[in-house]
């Protein structure tokens, strides 16, 4: 890095960190949240900083901005145009900020003020920092929407945050931390909260503007493939500390130290080698779930005191069937019914219409006695590890919870025997049965629901996205140990998941999902070589993958617009009104699963292999 | 059974109630309200035997005397000349008595009641709340009046009437915790491993909830008080002999410029009650409240 700088003119550098450490007091001792970090940036490059939660990535950029809870300590020094950011009061700080400085951060739905309208807290900026009049800020602000591609600019800036979609109001808080053109933006993970079609729209958007305005971009992510694909050169931080600084060639292709590698290895990628999956125990093919034209329908209050309720068909017609020993992946952006296909098939919720036929019984015949006889077999793992346990159980209470009901045969030392060998087996210990949820990290906490759905040694386990509120590298070992215990127990397994690399690496067949309805069922390596639905095309493509030169010449479909409302989709076929493709017939006829070469696709518009 | 429990030396947990102990304990405020409370408890409890005199015996001797050690009238007496300090204690004992019962009482409706409320929703929910805005519509003072006028003076209808008003409260508050803890994902947990709907209450949603209502409980136990001492103060409270704080210093105050010191020494007890039952709460919310440790 060091290189770096004194290659380049002393002008071009825009900002300068020097030995920052950030430390909290906390109640035995000193919680050092950064330590010793030196980097530096220069005019229009963007720097990305990656690392694990709780690496100091946050904490770096909160403390530039002055933006740190009272309760920190902040020394070290941070040059930007001559001054020390560190050492300013905050009215001084003030006039930096949102001028020559601006940040963009992480969720989008809490980042804008819901009182104010989007006008008002945009044109509060220029009238704050360049003393314009609000007519004036008004009209600038419509410019920058205009900029960030935001449709009928003029009349969103009368609208409310809560009248905007995720991506667009990630738009409206790009376009607002652009208004008095900052020559360094700290953008925080600004598609982390987003889909992986939005997400990339995003990247494209801040990439095109970074060339029009000259921005530095400071680029905060915990995302490999969103380094690759938008950043100059990679800081890698762990615990508070750098590990690794370099150009972003070098730290793809020659990571010097042992983490940056292990981190890139513990990526999920959607090309490359994929861990073999065991022939199934016994190839009888036997199939253990048959779910057919499932549907899930919520009523949604409309307002107005006479209008009836409108319908919101989370899940419409969807079918598909499970092989004992498989593992079916799904797969769509969020609200695309995936957790609710899950909690339909479980019988969670209550159907519609449609049949689940589970071991060989129709679940919507069986009484409630024979209905929770059956959950015995089929068991659910949750997102969020820490919120799926009752924080005022111990660990040994929650996972022998299911043996209470299932096995009322089992006196309390023969449970507890139980739940102890479950917890070896999960990889935990076995003396971890006293212990409470709040003292394990998230990794562990989801090992513990792990061990709770396997306990009553089901048939069936249903993952609703498992993994996607850890870090890569536990990550991975949660995909691993699911993948071993399935071989050991000879589960199925439906794994539900937004990230399509994930699904690659654990599912046989995938099935895409998009409002509510199946798009495309393949074989894994087929979809991923060669997907055939446009709305799959689009998805794969929007992946960034975590390897700058192939990322660089990949050909990305983007998708314009966002996810329709559920509540009044498209006729017809759901995804027109993104698909590249669409043609008249596409909002006439709606498109039924049909058989194409060795995979079954809902699009008029893919040809058959049989009649090429 | 236990056996297998004991044999295994795992190490302990430490579970939300612990930390919160913990930072409780650090709370210099809440540790000294505590303490004052408990001497408090232990004078109302202990302190009367000590005395010579009996709560409802006239000392003939001393009427309208002012407070002495000489005597053993440590408050002075009152103008039928009994002993105000063995009275005042007495009157602890009911004030706290109404204060905890009823609190109970009303604890144990209104969780009952707004965790099934808020667990099964729906109708049953609807029902049940309106139930309760029924009764939050009867107005309080005319519900006690009319318990008086038919059962006559008694000091167990003060329990039924403030319990009866107070569980509504509780009922609404849990009936809210109950709502969002349904939704939570260890909840659905339970539900997907076919828990019945009483365990799910029992196990997860009511532990779960329990942290808001004791916090609110210390601060319905001071509410409760001071209804009681209103109550007596309208002359609808406990029957003489018998007294309560309230009662106490409604007598005093009629005789305050005479007196004085019938009215100050209920009265710094009772404040000095209020005030620690205050602290207290205020310190469980900062232990309990679990924004501190998770951040």
């Amino acid at each position: 890095m060091t290189i770096n700088i004194a290659a380049k003119s002393a002008q071009d550098t825009l900002l300068t960190v020097d030995e920052l450490q950030v430390s909290y007091a906390v109640e035995n001792g000193t919680l050092h949240a950064v330590k010793n970090l030196s980097f530096a940036i220069e005019t229009g490059e963007t720097l990305g900083i990656v690392g694990e939660s709780g690496s100091g990535k946050t904490q770096t950029a909160l403390s530039l901005m002055g933006l740190l809870p009272e309760t920190a300590t902040v020394s070290g020094r941070a040059i930007f145009s001559g001054a020390n950011l560190i050492a300013m009061s905050t009215p001084e700080l003030n006039k930096l900020r949102g001028n020559s400085i601006a940040m963009i951060f992480q969720d989008p739905m809490t980042s804008l003020n819901p009182h104010l309208t989007i006008g008002r807290q945009m044109s509060r900026v220029l009238v704050c920092h360049q003393k314009l009049s609000r007519q004036a800020a008004l009209k600038k602000a419509a410019d920058m929407l205009d900029a960030v591609r935001i449709p009928e600019a003029r009349s969103r800036l009368r609208q409310y945050p809560h009248e905007m979609s995720g991506g667009m109001r990630q738009r409206v808080m790009i376009a607002t931390a652009l208004l008095c053109k900052p020559q360094l933006l700290i953008a925080d993970e600004p598609t982390t909260a987003l889909d992986v079609t939005v997400q990339a729209q995003i990247l494209t958007l801040l990439g095109e503007l970074q060339q029009e305005m000259h921005t530095a971009i400071l680029l905060i992510t915990h995302d490999m493939g969103v380094v690759a694909s938008s950043c100059d050169r990679v800081l890698v931080m762990r615990a508070g500390e750098q590990r690794e600084a370099g150009d972003l060639e070098q730290i793809f292709y020659q990571p010097q130290d042992a983490y940056t590698r292990d981190l890139l290895a513990a990526v999920p990628r959607l090309d490359g080698p994929v861990r073999k999956h065991m022939q199934s125990v016994n190839n009888d093919n036997q199939t253990l779930l048959t779910v057919k034209d499932l549907q899930v329908q919520f009523s949604v209050d409309t307002p107005g005191l006479f209008r009836p309720d409108s319908v919101l068909k989370a899940v419409d017609k969807v079918s598909l069937n499970l092989r004992r020993g498989e593992t079916l992946g799904v797969v769509g952006e969020s609200g695309c019914g995936k957790s609710t296909l899950a909690r339909g098939i479980l019988h969670l919720l209550p159907l519609q219409q449609g049949q689940v036929v589970f071991l060989g019984k129709e679940l919507a015949e069986l009484d409630a006695n024979a209905l929770k006889k059956m959950r015995s077999d089929m068991q659910l793992i949750f997102q969020d590890p820490l919120a799926s346990l009752n924080p005022r159980m111990t660990v040994g209470d929650i996972v022998a919870e299911p043996l209470l009901t299932f096995r009322r045969e089992l006196n309390r030392a023969e449970r507890l025997e139980r739940v102890r060998g479950m917890l070896k087996r999960v990889g935990l210990e076995a003396d971890h049965v006293f212990r409470y949820p709040h003292e394990f990290s998230g990794g562990q906490c989801q090992r513990i629901g792990i061990a709770r759905a396997l306990i009553a040694e089901p048939e069936l386990i249903i993952c609703d996205e498992p993994v996607s509120a850890l870090d890569v590298s536990v990550q991975a070992q949660i995909v691993n140990l699911l993948m071993d215990l399935q071989q050991e127990m000879g589960l199925s397994l439906i794994f539900i998941a937004h990230d399509l690399a994930v699904v690659r690496q654990i599912s046989q067949r995938v099935l895409v999902m998009y409002l509510g309805r199946v798009m495309e069922i393949s074989a894994s390596e087929m979809l991923y070589e060669n997907p055939r639905h446009p709305y799959t095309q689009a998805l794969i493509s929007a992946v960034p993958i975590p390897d700058p030169k192939l990322e660089r010449s990949r050909v990305h479909t983007l998708l314009s617009g966002d996810v329709p409302s559920p509540v009044d989709p498209p006729s017809g076929c759901v995804f027109r009104t993104r698909c590249p493709l669409a043609e008249k017939r596409c909002a006439e006829e709606r498109p039924e699963l049909r058989q194409v070469g060795n995979a079954e696709v809902a699009c008029h518009l893919v040809a058959d292999e049989t009649s090429l | 059974m236990s056996v297998s429990a004991a044999d295994i030396t795992a190490p302990r947990g430490r579970s939300l109630w612990d930390d919160a102990w913990t930072s409780l304990r650090a709370n210099r405020a809440a540790m000294a309200a505590l303490s004052i409370m408990l001497c408090v408890c232990m004078l109302v409890l202990l302190a009367p035997a000590l005395s010579p005199y009996a709560f409802d015996s006239t000392d003939w001797d001393s009427i309208s005397v002012p407070p002495s050690l000489a005597t053993g009238h440590y408050f002075g007496t009152d103008d039928v000349g009994r002993d105000l300090f063995v009275r005042t204690l007495y009157g602890g004992r009911i004030s706290l008595m109404v204060g905890l019962v009823a609190t109970l009482v009303s604890l144990i409706i209104g969780v009952a009641w707004g965790a099934t409320a808020g667990y099964i929703g729906g109708r049953t929910d609807q029902f049940m709340m309106r139930i309760v805005d029924v009764l939050y519509g009867m107005p309080f003072m005319f519900f006690v009046i009319l318990l008086m006028v038919f059962f006559g003076r008694n000091i167990l209808l003060i329990f039924v009437a403030v319990g009866a008003i107070n569980w509504l409260d509780m009922a609404r508050i849990v009936r809210g915790q109950a709502l969002s803890l349904k939704k939570k994902e260890f909840v659905e947990a339970a539900q997907a491993t076919g828990v019945s709907n009483f365990n799910i209450v029992r196990r997860h949603i009511v532990p779960n909830l329990l942290g808001v209502v004791i916090v609110y409980v210390t601060l319905t136990i001071p509410s409760v008080i001071l209804v009681e001492s209103f109550l007596s103060f309208l002359g609808l409270g406990v029957q003489e002999p018998m007294t309560s704080w309230g009662a106490l210093v409604n007598d005093g105050a009629q005789v305050m410029e005479t007196a004085p010191w019938a009215l100050v020494f209920p009265a710094v007890f009772l404040a000095l009650t209020l005030f620690c039952f205050n602290f207290i709460g205020d310190g469980l919310r900062d232990a309990l409240d679990p924004r501190d440790r998770r951040g």
